[in-house]
């Protein structure tokens, strides 16, 4: 067991609480303040591989390039209040199922550790009270559907950078009214 | 300074309500058209795909919005759940100047002759309440091409031999079909379907002082930013306005009709934009709030008089709730069949509206609007994973490559498919909350399960390589954009809720004019009937009104 890599539940709340005011002042942050409106800069980082996992990067940039964490943020002090709580039990339960299977936090699993990981998410597999009454699938697909929102939505809502989502998919935007259809 | 009395009080400026504010006002009855929410300006409201009136995961662009409002669903197990505007559950049309007919894919369509005598065409279904209309399509024929003139209407009934005969063509010609649509009608001719150009309250060239339309990528969901869609905050409510006698007061909600000490209805209380208490009193009464809202108002208007709420001495307000089933198949191409002209469903047949064995009422077949980047996401064969690295690749790559045949199915009305009052939950003002429920009839599903095979051999007839389709009926209730038929009219009071004009039987001077109304939802978009139908009430109560008729 390496107990370096070891992040424990409490460390995870402790950041969690102190990121929930705005500012961070312990040491396992990586950056000193955090940047987000409702996430800890832990649970942003964990969002991050989670936004990755979704929307891999390729050619194109993935999930967390695109602003999927910033878009989740931005949303849950907004519409998606009412997903707060989700979010927080979620993000927590994942750090606590992945340090009881694998004693690591999820970002250091590799690539398809994450996968399958999720996978066993997505079909309600998980073991363990926090993911009972089908909690896993939920949140799981809580977690997809923002982030494609995020991805392939407006980008003044903080995802889709710079539209590049658009670009991929080789769609003419801003719309301008009545020119862009007479581009060959 | 309390309001002025006035002839007639119309609640709710959408789609029935906004035609009747025009009839009577421009008759010259004075009018007072209170409408919950607001005029929308397309600067507000962009085609940001997100915040819309078809995808409203962030919200309705267009209302209610989710701090004042909430229904109750009551799901099949049995179960309640208390929905926000922006959830599907919660049913949602609109709430503003205009309501669907502002953000409306503006499908234009007259029911059939058959529509109208569902029960004489197919006979008592069992479980269902399915009944003819106590008007025919020939009583209304003449208020269709109202609507068609004064509204706006594209099209070109000719090319479809199953459209019911009319008297004067559409007033613009049809619109013209872009690659993937051009695709999707050979290929129905080549079946031996009939395909044509679908009818739209859409401007295919300048008509009422407005431009043709531009042919974006985004319509549905979306305020037109040129104005080209005909809705009736464009047209009809306008021309009441400007006829001088009708005020509209926006931001003001009705929470109850008003019943004097005599029985007699006298007017609406409503909550105005500061949510101060307010009444309005008039003659007559006008309930134009949409299916689910105008039920809500006469289950919540309770007295000494009507311990039921009014019309609803023998239960059947809110009753026969209906919407559509939305049958469908997804076809996906070897090559591009997208070239963003816009905005996408122009090709449609009705060889599947009536008379195919075994199979009561069905529903046209159409492509469909211009699928956006979000709700593309959720468009995969299901062999394909809904995440990771191949979803992505597949969005890339098909993208353009897809198409999609659905149609509104028919369905079978039932008595319990509902609306009540919840006893717990209420709205910001105190308002008892709508509570919606029902379960599909089984007839849907043999129905849609005939529709979707068609859908699915359409798009391989034009060289779909792969198709995929689904039934589209909800698990549970139905209603939606396309709801309907709380207060159906009927010659026989104790079996519904109006007279054949609107007229609640109960009272003399109180009136339904929207989707309401329908006996039964056709296999059509509805707006165009709705609209159909405000001039049929409107001009009813304006001609008795001119021979000194004042309901009492
Ligand atoms: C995105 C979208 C696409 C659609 N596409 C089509 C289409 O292509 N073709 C078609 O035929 N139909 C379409 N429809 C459906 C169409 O808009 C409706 O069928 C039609 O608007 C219903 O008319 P109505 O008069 O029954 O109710 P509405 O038009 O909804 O009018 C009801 C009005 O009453 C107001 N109201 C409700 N309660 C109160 C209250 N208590 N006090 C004050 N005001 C109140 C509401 O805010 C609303 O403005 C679409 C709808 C949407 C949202």
């Amino acid at each position: 067991m390496n107990n370096q890599n070891k992040f424990s539940r409490r460390q995870f709340l402790q950041v969690t609480g102190v990121g929930v005011g705005g500012i961070c002042l312990l040491a396992n942050c990586g950056n000193s303040i955090s940047i987000w409106r409702f996430f800890s800069n832990t649970e942003a980082k964990l969002m991050d591989a989670i936004a990755d996992q979704i929307i891999p990067p390729d050619d194109w940039p993935g999930g967390s390039e695109s602003g999927v964490t910033n878009f989740i943020d931005k949303q849950l002090v907004g519409p998606y209040v009412r997903f707060q709580q989700d979010y927080r039990k979620g993000l927590l339960a994942i750090h606590d199922s992945c340090n009881d299977i694998y004693n690591k936090q999820f970002e250091e699993l590799d690539w398809n550790e994450q996968t399958a990981f999720l996978e066993k998410m997505e079909a309600g597999k998980m073991h363990g009270n926090i993911w009972s009454n089908g909690f896993d699938k939920t949140f799981f697909s809580l977690c997809r559907d923002h982030a494609m929102q995020a991805y392939y939505g407006s980008s003044r809502h903080g995802g889709n950078r710079n539209n590049k989502s658009y670009q991929m998919l080789e769609l003419d935007y801003p719309l301008i009214i009545g020119q862009n259809r007479y581009k060959s | 300074m309390a309001n002025q009395k006035v002839n007639a009080v119309i609640v709710g400026a959408g789609a029935g309500g906004g035609v009747v504010a025009k009839e009577l006002s421009t008759n010259g009855m004075s009018v007072v058209l209170i409408e919950q929410g607001d005029w929308i300006s397309y600067d507000e409201h962009t085609n940001d795909e997100l915040l819309s009136q078809r995808v409203t995961v962030l919200g309705n662009s267009c209302g209610p919005d989710d701090k004042h409002h909430s229904r109750v669903n009551i799901h099949p197990d049995g179960s309640k759940h208390i929905v926000l505007p922006s959830e599907g559950d919660f049913n949602n049309i609109s709430a503003c100047v205009g309501s669907g007919t502002v953000t409306y894919g503006a499908l234009a369509w007259r029911y059939m002759r058959e529509d109208f005598k569902m029960k004489s065409t197919y006979g008592h279904v069992s479980g269902s309440t399915l009944e003819d209309w106590p008007i025919t399509y020939d009583d209304l024929e003449p208020y269709y091409e109202k609507a068609e003139w004064e509204i706006g209407v594209a099209g070109d009934d000719s090319l479809n031999p199953f459209a019911p005969p009319r008297k004067k063509l559409q007033p613009m010609p049809p619109f013209t079909h872009n690659k993937e649509a051009t695709l999707l009608k050979e290929a129905a001719s080549k079946l031996g379907f009939h395909p044509f150009s679908i009818p739209m309250l859409r401007n295919s060239v300048p008509y009422g002082g407005r431009p043709a339309c531009y042919r974006m990528r985004t319509c549905i969901g979306f305020p037109c930013p040129v104005s080209a869609k005909c809705g009736t905050h464009n047209t009809v409510i306008p021309v009441a306005i400007k006829s001088g006698n009708c005020e509209l007061r926006t931001n003001c909600i009705v929470s109850e009709i008003i019943v004097n000490e005599q029985g007699k209805i006298t007017g609406v209380s409503y909550y105005d934009q500061n949510n101060k208490k307010q009444t309005q009193h008039a003659d007559i009464v006008i309930l134009s709030a949409a299916a689910i809202e105008t039920a809500r108002l006469l289950l919540n208007s309770k007295s000494k008089f009507f311990p039921n709420g009014i019309g609803n001495e023998n239960d059947w307000v809110g009753r026969n709730l209906q919407g559509h089933a939305y049958p469908n198949a997804h076809g996906l191409f070897e090559d591009d069949i997208f070239d963003d002209f816009g905005p996408g469903s122009s090709v449609a047949i009705c060889d599947f509206n009536h008379h195919n064995p075994g199979i009561i009422g069905g529903g046209y077949l159409s492509n469909s609007f211009i699928c956006m980047p979000y709700r593309f996401t959720n468009v995969r064969p299901p062999s394909e994973k809904l995440w990771g690295k191949s979803h992505k690749e597949f969005q890339r790559k098909n993208f353009k490559k897809v198409a999609e045949i659905h149609g509104p199915y028919q369905e079978i009305p039932s008595f319990d498919q509902r609306v009540q009052v919840d006893p717990v939950v209420k709205d910001f003002w105190g308002i008892p909350a709508a509570r919606l429920s029902g379960k599909t009839h089984e007839e849907d599903i043999k129905g849609c399960t005939f529709m979707a095979e068609k859908a699915s051999l359409w798009l391989k007839e034009a060289g779909a390589i792969q198709t995929w389709s689904s039934l589209g009926i909800a698990n549970g209730v139905s209603a939606g954009q396309h709801q309907a038929g709380t207060c159906r009219m009927g010659n026989d009071p104790k079996t519904s809720v109006t007279d054949k004009f609107g007229r609640v039987h109960s009272t003399p001077n109180l009136f339904v004019a929207d989707g309401s109304l329908h006996v039964t939802n056709g296999g059509f978009n509805p707006a165009l009937t709705i609209m159909a139908l405000g001039f049929w009430v409107g001009g009813y109560i304006a001609s008795e009104w001119n021979k000194g008729n004042r309901f009492k």
